[in-house]
């Protein structure tokens, strides 16, 4: 059991809280970079995409779960990026600068999203980015001179400074160090008067506003950001796919993404990666499941959904704090081996507050 | 003639609408909670009927009857297994939870062998037939859509308004905790408007099976909805059937006026504009804290 003493203001906003952390985190960032060779080609694109999840997760995230403005129509972004990319690199425009203009793209239609979302809240900014969600993913299938249509689209493999980074592990490590370089981002966004902003908007509107925070500022800012990284994550998928169409970015697609989140954890980076390595997860432990099934369930092809319905629920209901909560009960637990009570991580039950009153 | 014939589908696609509508505004009023599994709850709803009529071999009156009465414990019960155990928690968690729900019943629908991953029929004894009215061409499950819709609405108009259950209803939606000390036992009216709402979704699923086919899917048709529920504002009956109208009127000229695409998407943009204008809807109650 470690015990922190703080003793300046410096200590609370840290990045790494003492040595454990700086070297659990070093052995991580260890593990990828060596992971090209430890590990086989399949689980290296499965790791591949669990980053670039990973990006848009994060995203989501400081949209989610630390701004509290839910998007259910996320997927917009990603496809905005995507998109931006596959055109852009295939008019033979350098890979940097179309990744940053695939960054720079999305954010502008989050923030369009942003300006009519900025009146609405709760259940009705849902139902707004829901439809923002439709209507991109309507103007990806027709707008069919610049994205393809329903047909799709192809993306060259990536060029950087004259060396192709379509081979598996080139593009993992562009993955990777773009996944660092975002996380390191928002870490940093998150310790800044911006990011406490953020925090405290979500914790409520109204005592936020009376600290003297512009609300539409900051909302519109974080839609941005968050549009920013499902951008950039999507000019990755786009890349790493080879191929996009218009339903890949669908209302599934969104749903999914919330999924991850939601699972992940609310409100943590870490949840960000761990809800991505979850979605990625899931699908091959259904398939490896399903050979222990009876071929009657096995082989129906509504398990998938089924399992991700359960698996859903009995996280909201029994997790809610999603798999980063579930690691902090078995790493307190651990700290206080033989002391460990069990209504340590007791919710409170609590009425909500009316969402009409507003 | 175009115009009322247009008119015409736009209305009873618009009844649909505006009844899975209905059963969002009946929850959201009741416990401020949104469902997502609005649309599988029709879907299942169908199912129920077409499973009574082609595997029991019954008429299609005592099928129906059937599938709106166990969609109604199905309702219930799942208010009290699942959604009751976090009540309390943020309004998040619950929408989470209902597309759970929505994946859940989909994914058993589409594992019954043989029947869950193809489209029936709903052998409706009013099916294919048709009136016709001058030039308009009356199709008889439109008309059993609009005249259904409309007995529904009576319904529950008189059921809020004279019946003892209606007003309780009324009451804990105001106010949950003035209802508690009233006497009202709120936690079993919340189950049962998740009944009624179950079941208000059946009846949707049965009318709009003769036109759709039934299928694992018709539940997406359920997001369209929620265009429907804010037009007419979230916490308002009357305006969800009035946002379903005005929806699926939306939806029909769209189709028939504006290029290719603009169909589906012409509620989306429609409630765009409707959350830019107007965002409590168009009958939205009006509620201001005071600090």
């Amino acid at each position: 059991m470690r015990f922190i003493f703080k003793t300046s203001y410096d200590q609370d906003i840290r990045l790494a809280r003492h040595g454990g952390h700086m070297f659990w985190y070093g052995l991580l960032v260890a593990f990828l970079i060596v992971a090209p060779w430890a590990i086989d080609e399949y689980w290296l694109a499965q790791l591949t995409f669990v980053l670039i999840y990973g990006i848009v997760g994060l995203g989501l995230m400081l949209l989610a779960g630390f701004t509290g403005q839910f998007s259910i129509g996320h997927a917009a972004f990603l496809g905005a990026g995507a998109y931006t990319q596959g055109v852009l690199t295939n008019m033979g425009i350098p890979f940097p600068i179309a990744l940053l203009a695939a960054a720079a793209l999305s954010a502008v239609v989050g923030v369009v999203v942003a300006l009519p979302a900025l009146r609405v809240k709760g259940i009705y900014l849902g139902i707004a980015t829901l439809s923002f969600g439709f209507i991109v993913e309507e103007v990806f299938a027709r707008w069919e001179s610049v994205t393809g249509g329903n047909a799709g689209l192809h993306v060259k493999s990536p060029q950087l400074f004259g060396w192709s980074l379509g081979s598996g592990e080139g593009f993992y490590f562009l993955c990777l160090v773009v996944a660092v370089l975002s996380t390191l981002g928002i870490l940093n966004l998150l310790r800044s008067p911006t990011g406490r902003a953020f925090v405290a908007i979500r914790d409520s509107e109204i005592s936020a506003q009376s600290m003297g925070i512009h609300l539409a500022r900051y909302k519109t800012m974080s839609f941005a950001i968050s549009a920013a990284l499902a951008g950039l994550g999507g000019a990755l998928y786009a890349h790493k796919l080879s191929f996009i169409s218009p339903d890949q970015f669908n209302i599934l697609q969104s749903i999914d993404l919330l999924l991850m989140v939601v699972i992940g954890g609310l409100g943590s980076v870490h949840g960000a990666f761990l809800g991505a390595i979850f979605l990625i997860a899931m699908p091959q432990l259904i398939s490896m499941g399903k050979d222990w099934l009876p071929a009657v369930i096995g082989q129906a092809p509504g398990l998938q959904g089924l399992v991700y319905g359960l698996v859903l629920i009995a996280f909201v209901l029994f997790e809610p704090l999603g798999l980063y909560g579930r690691w902090l009960k078995i790493r307190t637990w651990l700290q206080l081996f033989p002391f460990y009570r069990k209504g340590l991580f007791k919710r409170q039950k609590s009425f909500t507050k009316s969402d009409r009153l507003r | 003639m175009q115009i009322l014939q247009l008119l015409l589908s736009g209305i009873a696609q618009g009844c649909i609408y505006g009844l899975i509508a209905l059963g969002f505004v009946l929850i959201y009023k009741a416990t401020e909670t949104v469902s997502f599994a609005q649309g599988d709850l029709m879907m299942l709803g169908a199912f129920g009927a077409f499973a009574g009529m082609s595997l029991f071999g019954m008429p299609f009156w005592l099928a129906a009857v059937l599938a709106l009465v166990a969609m109604a414990a199905f309702g219930v019960l799942l208010e009290l297994v699942v959604i009751r155990p976090i009540l309390g928690q943020p309004q998040f968690s619950i929408v989470m939870l209902t597309i759970g729900i929505a994946y859940v019943a989909r994914g058993l629908i589409t594992m019954v062998p043989g029947i869950g991953t193809d489209t029936h029929t709903l052998a409706v004894p009013y099916k294919d037939q048709i009136w016709k009215v001058g030039e308009l061409v009356v199709n008889l499950e439109q008309l059993a859509i609009i005249i259904a819709t409309a007995v529904l609405c009576g319904l529950l108009f008189a059921m809020f308004r004279y019946s003892k259950l209606g007003i309780a209803m009324q009451a804990s939606s105001q106010n949950q905790l003035a209802a508690y000390y009233m006497g009202i036992p709120v936690k079993r009216l919340n189950g049962l408007v998740w009944g009624l709402a179950a079941a208000v979704a059946a009846i949707a699923g049965m009318l709009l099976a003769p036109i759709t086919f039934v299928h694992a899917n018709m539940g997406f048709i359920g997001l369209k909805a929620f265009p429907a529920a804010v037009v007419g504002g979230f916490g308002s009956l009357p305006g969800a059937i009035v946002g379903g109208l005005v929806i699926g009127i939306v939806e029909s000229f769209a189709g028939f006026y504006l290029p290719d695409g603009f169909k589906d998407t012409a509620p989306y943009i429609a409630v765009l504009l409707m959350l830019m204008i107007k965002p409590n809807g168009l009958f939205g109650e009006k509620l201001r804290k005071k600090v």
